[in-house]
């Protein structure tokens, strides 16, 4: 080894020597021996990469360049230059990184412009490699805006200027701002036709600018359902793409079409080309027999297909075992693959946390809504553990993904109280919100929600864990989606709680804070704050606690609440909090000595929603009410303001539910 | 309701004739490579196969229910017309649940030939189905497994059969539910069953478009094919195909001894055999004998027709000495047999020869549709009128799945009743049930015809008298005359060692010791065998119990467990004979049969089937 170490540098010498000789021979005066010493470099270079990071190094690119951009050099030298370019960035991510360095994107693309074919086809298959490498940035195709429509204009001239243009666009519409500048340049009718090319390549990388321009995109979607090629319609020659004996890649990038046009509303969910055709094909892209990569894809596109719809939910559910046959995603890299090669286990272990998340994925979309799915799946094989190991995975991916799934599981009463439980999810779930990334955050807290629901036996072991602190944190965030997710677990954890916890959660929150969410901006923070409240306010004693120590700020808040423009969702929910007080003992005094809210209250009797004259007659009730102390002089007092009135005109309400309040609320005068 | 045979229907219906023609063309496209003259298609439900209860409509597509429907005891199923034949390669048909009646304890399935129908299909051997009432997929059981969803009135229930890798799938409204069935049996016939009045269903056999794209599910396997033919090596031998398949059938032939079929094949394709007729029927004879567990008179054939080959092969020898020890404990080799038998009349209860073909492992050989059903015989369709003729010599009981439903089973006067061989299970009041495996006369694979005579056991209980006994008639070439003497008594109830005789047991004790002997000096000679070693004691260790079959060690006594030895002296004499040591499949891989090679075998009309597919749409 000590004569190898000796040995390297003279090697390495010698081949900068030669590249040396290589980079050399572009400058010679003689056009015809540039020529050849540009040939000579293309065979030097293919397939070796310390060749290209030397010639690189060296400075042939600006060279190159130079001699490509020339208009004194002959056709075949400049194609020569775009050919050996071309090969250079087949290299390395360094490779690219330096060409691009270089000026090649602009220099390139002006060779475009040339009328001559070969060349044409050099540059763009340069462009194509740099272009699909990720250390390119894409937004170097739009940087010109003549670019794009000129590209459009090449796509007629041969099969491989269409296979390159189309794997460029492909690879560079990453935002809704390139699908609009493709789309208004015609890229849909330029590229469909290019669906039924006889060149295999061509056809997919047709396809697979489709599905690029078509995600989350309801203006592309809404035009390719029109669009026909040949006479067909394209939805038809997508359900065709994703025939059984087609390539796989080329049936789950057809499916990806079609799941993009759906989620775009631009063919219906319950559409046989989805039911029947898309759905089944990505069902078989997570089967055992297809590539790691291909069971990922076919898992995460099929999540996002059946998201919002129960239906297609409940089908995939029972096509071709799929709860079962996601099992499988857990079990990499098996014991087998880490016995049998190195290599085997490398690629497992590579693929690993995607196949984890994907799994989490699919299933937290198959769940989301049917409670026999969610069963289902928690009775999968480990499922709970494996959902538990997941949240605490060194993936964030993994994590948001396993966090998800939970979500979606908690959404049932059953599973709340059996298998969570069972499984103490709450633990790793606690852990999980401790400096969690927000996206991580929403869903956990979300899930927490779930997980204080009254009936849910977690329940009891959160509140002990000292989450309160958290949450309250929680209704401090920027985002309204953390709000509200605080205040909804608060809200969950006051319901019919021991006076301990509530008397806990308003001063750990401190009035000030649950005040100051009672003017929050977002609707949904206001009504479970409002929850909160009322949750705070049931049960007379503690009624009577609340009101006593923070009675002035409550209906001051209410008072606003009524008065300012909200929804009725939002006075219910108030007038509900007044009801509460109205029950209580002494609290009712404050509602009693109100003139104001008294009016406010006769106001709401004689509304228009019946919601609310509904909630308002209630309070009424409550003061009424006659085994109570005083209950003679209050009745009093609402008659003389004219409520005895109102309650009788009410008893001919078409709704029996307000005209049954009114009545009973009448009777008390009666007694 | 009155149930209208296909005949009945007057030709002039046009609606009627339109679909008949679009069934004609559909099966056409899906099936093409099944010739309906040999085996139809199914194309309507048996009236002729059907429980009472079962009411047949609308050109015996419509089912319906007609019995009381109280429990499970009246449950009724209907078989398609005709079996799914192998040429199909994949097989689909649909129904569709025009009413699910009362309870909608429907069934849907495929089903052997004979099995019960006043149960729903599922819940017996041979018996597959997908319920209704809880989305169960019942195996030849009956207790369900959770496989899909429930189904009702308005679904399309569609049923698959992959003939290429045995399994079979459903569909619902055209979603695949995915794998329900592994391990098929061939000739299964499409069934449903229904138990509760107002259920009807619909079958489509191809009549209409299916809902579920089964085109498209074909056109994946005829790729994967298509891919797995383009993917194999050929070569610098293409070219010369025809002369390798040529010679590989016959090879194949002449190496299990099928001789005539190999002089057939021979004439045929006008090539020649290698070994002559002669060769090959001692051979067979040899073959026989180890088979039958007479592997005594088997050593004593070989050593007379092939001298020195044991000799040179004193490992094999040994290991049919062991066998031979092992068939005396049994009770089947001649050195016992003769002495235990004491009237030769006693043999006729034993119609047949049950153990000249063995078992070849659980779910094929049990299964007996027809005469000439035999595993390895091609497509082994049976014309239905076969099994008539038979199933009056060797009818026996077939145990019902459940206990609770056997009493209704054995009442029904229409049911064909079924054996399945040497199961213990066998209920006492049939003694003679044990086995019913036919002779396969009519089928060309199968060993030739034989005649059985009573007097060739007399006979050899003469010779074992006079000490020596020679085999005349095992040795005529043309003479099929193995007696009857070749019957299996581990069949018969009392099983004894050494079929209980006192003279016979003590021929075994001595046969041991000559055995250690043999092993002794074996030992001397080649140096010790840990493998003779464990076979010895294996063998002596039957002595042990006092039921040898029901014992640990019990296995040994199997008769399957007779044919590697059988195939070992086969190899053994032809290598000897100089003639082709391996059979046709040695051309295709270096170390005798490849389980891989013999699975291609055994599919290759399925495989064959899709692959002709593509050709016909090209």
């Amino acid at each position: 080894s000590v004569k190898k170490l000796l040995k390297a540098p003279a090697v390495e010498a010698e081949v900068t020597a030669t590249s040396r000789h290589y980079v050399d021979r572009l400058f010679d005066p003689d056009p015809q021996k540039v020529l050849q010493g540009v040939i000579d470099m293309k065979n030097a270079v293919i397939g070796n990469n310390k060749q290209k990071a030397n010639l690189i190094v060296l400075g042939a690119v600006p060279r190159l360049l130079y001699l490509l951009q020339q208009s004194s050099s002959s056709m075949e030298l400049r194609t020569e230059c775009a050919v050996v370019l071309g090969s250079l960035a087949m290299g390395t991510e360094n490779n690219i990184k330096s060409l691009v360095d270089c000026h090649i994107i602009p220099a390139l693309l002006q060779g475009l412009l040339s009328p001559d074919l070969v060349f044409i086809e050099a540059c763009l298959r340069c462009l194509r490699t740099v272009f699909i490498s990720p250390v390119t940035p894409v937004q170097l195709l739009y940087t010109d805006p003549t670019v794009i429509p000129h590209l459009m204009s090449l796509l007629s001239n041969s099969l491989r200027t269409q296979e390159y243009i189309t794997q460029i666009f492909s690879h560079c519409c990453k935002t809704p701002e390139h699908q609009t500048i493709l789309f208004n340049h015609g890229a849909i009718q330029n590229i469909a036709p290019l669906l039924i090319s006889p060149s295999y390549k061509v056809r997919m990388q047709a396809l697979k600018c489709f599905s690029v321009l078509a995600y989350e995109n309801t203006q592309v979607s809404m035009t390719l359902v029109n669009v026909l090629v040949d006479g067909e319609l394209l939805t038809q020659v997508f359900v065709k793409m994703m025939q059984r004996d087609q390539p796989i890649e080329m049936q789950l990038t057809a499916a990806k079409c079609l799941t993009y046009m759906c989620r775009a509303s631009a063919i219906r969910t319950d559409d046989s080309c989805i039911v029947l055709k898309t759905l089944p094909c990505l069902v078989r892209m997570c089967s055992k027999e297809h590539l790691l990569e291909e069971r990922v894809e076919g898992a995460e596109t099929l999540a996002y297909l059946m998201e919002p719809d129960v239906e297609l939910q409940r089908i995939a559910s029972t096509t071709d075992h799929l709860v079962a046959m996601l099992a499988d995603y857990f079990k990499y890299p098996s014991s087998v693959s880490a016995i049998t090669d190195i290599k085997r286990l490398d690629h497992d272990l590579k693929h690993a946390h995607e196949l984890r998340q994907a799994a989490f994925k699919l299933y937290a979309s198959l769940g989301s809504n049917d409670e026999e799915i969610r069963k289902k799946i928690t009775e999968t094989e480990n499922m709970m553990d494996r959902i538990v190991s997941g949240l605490s995975e060194s993936s964030i991916k993994v994590r948001l993904a396993a966090v998800r799934c939970l979500h979606s599981l908690s959404r049932s009463v059953q599973q709340l109280r059996t298998s969570f439980h069972d499984h103490a999810v709450w633990k790793p779930l606690m852990k999980l919100l401790q400096n969690a990334p927000d996206e991580v955050l929403v869903m956990a807290s979300s899930t927490l929600c779930n997980l204080l629901l009254e009936f849910s036996p977690s329940k009891e072991p959160i509140l002990e864990s000292g989450v309160m602190e958290l949450l309250c944190s929680l209704t401090q965030s920027d985002s309204p989606a953390l709000r509200v997710n605080g205040i909804w677990a608060l809200m969950n954890m006051a319901f019919q709680a021991d006076q301990k916890v509530k008397v806990e959660i308003v001063r750990c929150l401190g009035t000030e804070q649950l005040f100051r969410l009672l003017s929050d901006p977002d609707t949904n923070v206001l009504m479970k704050t409002l929850g909160l409240l009322r949750n705070l306010l049931s049960q007379r004693a503690h009624i009577d606690q609340v009101m006593s120590s923070h009675g002035k700020q409550i209906m001051q808040a209410v008072t606003l609440i009524l008065e300012a423009e909200h929804s009725i969702e939002v006075k219910e929910q108030t007038l509900c909090i007044l009801v509460n007080i109205a029950d209580g003992n002494t609290a009712k005094d404050l509602i009693m000595t109100n003139d104001d809210m008294l009016q406010k209250i006769k106001y709401y009797m004689g509304h228009s929603n019946v919601k609310l004259q509904l909630a308002a007659t209630f309070c009424v009730s409550n003061l009424i009410w006659n085994e109570e102390d005083g209950s003679q002089e209050r009745q009093d007092k609402l008659r003389e303001m004219g409520f005895v009135d109102i309650l009788h005109k009410l008893t001919q309400s078409s709704e029996p539910n307000l005209s049954d309040r009114a009545k009973t609320a009448l009777q008390q005068y009666l007694a | 309701m009155t149930e209208l045979g296909v005949g009945s229907l007057p030709l002039g219906d046009p609606a009627f004739n339109y679909q008949e023609h679009e069934l004609n063309e559909r099966l056409k496209r899906l099936y093409p490579a099944v010739n309906e003259e040999e085996t139809p298609l199914p194309r309507s439900w048996s009236p002729k196969d059907k429980y009472s209860y079962i009411g047949l409509s609308q050109n015996n597509l419509r089912v319906h229910y007609k019995g009381h429907g109280k429990n499970h005891k009246d449950a009724a199923s209907v078989r398609a017309t005709h079996p799914i034949p192998a040429a199909c390669g994949i097989y689909y048909f649909e129904v569709k649940i025009v009413s699910k009646g009362r309870d909608g304890y429907m069934g849907i399935g495929l089903s052997a030939q004979g099995v019960n129908m006043n149960r729903l299909p599922g819940w017996d051997k041979h018996s597959y189905g997908y319920h209704g009432d809880d989305g169960h997929s019942f195996c030849s059981s009956g207790t369900g497994q959770p496989y899909g969803p429930t189904f009702t009135t308005g679904d399309v229930i569609g049923c698959c059969v992959n003939l290429i890798n045995n399994t079979c799938f459903y569909t619902k409204n055209g979603i695949s539910l995915g794998v329900a069935f592994t391990d098929l049996p061939p000739n299964l016939y499409p069934t449903v069953g229904l138990q509760t009045p107002g259920e009807i269903v619909d079958a489509n056999f191809g009549q209409q478009p299916f809902v579920f794209d089964i085109e498209d599910y074909m056109s994946e396997w005829r790729a994967k094919i298509h891919g797995m033919i383009a993917r194999f090596p050929i070569g610098e031998r293409l070219g010369e195909w025809q002369a390798v398949l040529q010679n590989m059938v016959s090879s194949y032939l002449v190496h299990h001894g099928y001789c005539a079929t190999a002089t057939a094949f021979a004439r045929a394709t006008e090539t020649m055999i290698q070994e002559d007729q002669t060769s090959i029927k001692n051979r067979q004879r040899i073959q026989k004998l180890v088979l039958a567990g007479r592997v005594g008179e088997a050593i004593e054939a070989t050593q007379q027709l092939y001298p020195g080959l044991l000799e040179r092969n004193p490992n094999l020898l040994f290991m049919l000495k062991c066998r031979q020890f092992v068939e005396m404990v049994n009770g089947t080799d001649s050195e016992v047999r003769c002495l235990t038998i004491r009237s030769p009349k006693s043999q006729d209860s034993y119609p047949g020869s049950p153990c000249l073909s063995p078992h070849h492992g659980a779910s094929n050989t049990h299964l007996h549709t027809g005469g000439s059903d035999s595993p390895t015989c091609s497509n082994g369709v049976t014309p239905p009128n076969k099994s008539k003729s038979h199933s009056s010599s060797g009818s026996i009981k077939y145990p019902s799945a459940s206990s609770s439903a056997s009493s209704s089973s054995s009442s029904s006067p229409s049911s064909i009743n079924y054996s399945e061989s040497n199961s213990s299970d066998s209920t006492k009041s049939q003694p003679h049930s044990a086995n019913s495996t036919q002779e396969t006369s009519d089928s060309e694979m199968e060993i030739e015809a034989e005649h059985y005579t009573n007097g060739v056991v007399e006979g050899s209980s003469a010779r074992i008298m006079n000490g020596t006994y020679k085999h005349e008639e095992i040795l005529q070439p043309d003479d099929n005359s193995i007696g009857n003497g070749v019957t299996d008594e581990v069949c018969s109830h009392s099983r004894q060692l050494c079929g209980g005789n006192q003279a016979a047991t003590e021929r075994m004790i001595q046969f041991g010791r000559e055995l250690q002997a043999l092993n002794e000096q074996l030992c001397q000679e080649y140096g010790k065998n840990t493998t003779h070693k464990k076979m010895l004691q294996d063998a002596f260790s039957l002595l042990a119990y006092s039921d040898p079959w029901n014992c640990p060690v019990g296995q040994q006594l199997d008769p399957t467990q007779r044919e590697s030895l059988c195939s070992a002296l086969n190899s053994a004499i032809l290598a000897s004979a100089d003639a082709s040591a391996r059979s046709g499949h040695g051309v295709c891989s270096a170390h005798g049969p490849s389980p891989v090679w013999f699975l291609l075998l055994r599919q290759s009309r399925q495989l064959f089937a899709l692959a002709q597919v593509q050709v016909i749409v090209k």
